[in-house]
């Protein structure tokens, strides 16, 4: 069973994804891989729809107590607000691309599943409201031209958020990438920030071991390293 | 992503609503409508304990699958965005993944047993179909099926009907390591393909 990265054919496990044909491990690393790869999503989704309609040529009424059961249930339980990111004022910008920022902050820590396309009986803690709300938490603000950038970040949970207000659009063709400096002080790729003005998004990397964090403008699609020197730079201090 | 629009994949089940009816009920759900997910449910109980049933085979824990299933989509219905997909898609992923969960974490030495003995029975080639009935969803599912190859249509198969994992997929049907998972999805794409569903962008 493989455990390890598998970033070599990521890509190749959205079908498998979507039939839940994935083990643990691997259902946690796609879903990673979900939060940067538009295609992926977009192909899950379709192939969701897909795969509903072999239920439909399977379907067998169940027992009418189920139905009961289930109706006298959910009187007792209280159905969930929509996802607000706390600190992002939902006037700004449509509901729907912060649904999007919170779903992928979600995927990002890999403590629920992709929401909300799938399940969990997790309460909803989003990936900022849990390393915020972590024992060991550190924040570390700067400035990006007119942008507030703050990082946040848990050693225990050894994961970092980026949480970012009033964001100018990058060049065209360029994008905002995310960088976490190892130990040894090299930049190692740690994201994407998302287009729009605000945005909270999960650092990728080992992020209790990290240095700083950085943002640099490259090309569309990312570098593996640096291309140019960092708009953004905050330091950790432990 | 914000033009995606689920298309309405074909005639719709007797008396079940379109997928837009289902969107905007489950959106009343969301407020606490309780009369609006009664009818969520009545629309999609059936798909939902049959796609259970397939999958851990037990009725009395099919019937806990589809009850906690639901009681998620209560709770969660305000998460739901109608822009990635349709409700009956998101509902039934929803008791997908709980019911090939449930089978996981049940005790893995009779899990071993099973897989074991899957690998030495023959495998029905008719798992989906021989449940169809003469419906005309059913007939598409079925016309589209057969224009699998024999190996992708087992792969989609034990993967989504039965709950195993890809690699236990490729054990069963003898195929080299990593493969399984690209037959399952060539085979689901090519089921997209056959029955035009999906989204369009």
């Amino acid at each position: 069973m493989s455990t390890g990265p598998m970033n070599h054919d990521i890509h190749a496990l959205s079908g498998a994804y979507a039939v839940d044909a994935l083990d643990e491990a691997e259902r946690a690393e796609f879903e990673r891989h979900l939060i940067e790869c538009p295609t992926c999503r977009e192909e899950v989704d379709d192939l969701r729809e897909t795969v509903v309609a072999l239920a439909g040529a399977t379907a067998v009424e169940p027992p009418a107590a189920l139905r009961d059961r289930l109706l006298a249930d959910i009187r007792t339980v209280r159905p969930l607000p929509p996802v607000v990111e706390p600190g992002i004022r939902p006037v700004r910008a449509t509901r729907r691309w912060l649904a999007l920022v919170a779903a992928a902050a979600v995927i990002g820590l890999g403590a629920v599943t992709w929401h909300p396309w799938t399940s969990s009986e997790t309460p909803q803690l989003t990936a900022v409201a849990q390393v915020e709300k972590a024992p060991d938490a550190q924040h570390f603000s700067t400035r990006m031209d007119g942008a507030t950038l703050t990082v946040y970040r848990s050693v225990s949970l050894d994961r970092a958020v980026l949480v970012a207000h009033d964001v100018g659009a990058a060049p065209d063709g360029k994008v905002y990438q995310l960088w976490l400096q190892n130990p040894a002080g090299a930049m190692v790729p740690a994201g994407f920030l998302p287009a729009g003005p605000s945005a909270s998004v999960a650092l990728s990397g080992e992020a209790a071991s990290a240095t700083a964090a950085g943002v640099t403008v490259e090309p569309a699609g990312g570098s593996p390293r640096p291309t140019s020197d960092p708009v953004a730079l905050v330091a950790f201090k432990s | 992503m914000n033009d995606l629009r689920p298309v309405p994949g074909g005639a719709p089940e007797e008396g079940a609503p379109p997928g837009a009816d289902l969107a905007a009920l489950l959106q009343r759900s969301a407020r606490g409508d309780e009369q609006a997910f009664a009818a969520v449910y009545d629309a999609l109980a059936a798909k939902a304990y049959g796609l259970a049933l397939r999958v851990v085979r037990d009725p009395a824990q099919s019937e806990e699958v589809v009850q906690e299933s639901f009681l998620e989509v209560w709770r969660m219905a305000s998460r739901y965005e109608a822009d990635r997909g349709s409700a009956a898609a998101w509902i039934l992923t929803i008791v997908h993944r709980r019911a090939v969960d449930r089978v996981r974490s049940a005790e893995s030495a009779s899990r071993r047993d099973a897989a074991y003995h899957d690998r030495n029975q023959p495998i029905s080639h008719d798992e989906t179909a021989e449940a169809a009935t003469a419906s005309l969803e059913a007939h598409r599912v079925r016309t589209a099926l057969a224009t699998l190859t024999p190996v992708q249509r087992e792969a989609v198969e034990l993967a989504y009907l039965r709950g195993y994992t890809h690699s236990e997929v490729a054990r069963m049907l003898d195929l080299p390591v990593g493969t399984a998972k690209t037959r399952i999805r060539d085979g689901l794409i090519r089921l997209r393909d056959t029955m035009g569903v999906g989204n369009v962008r």
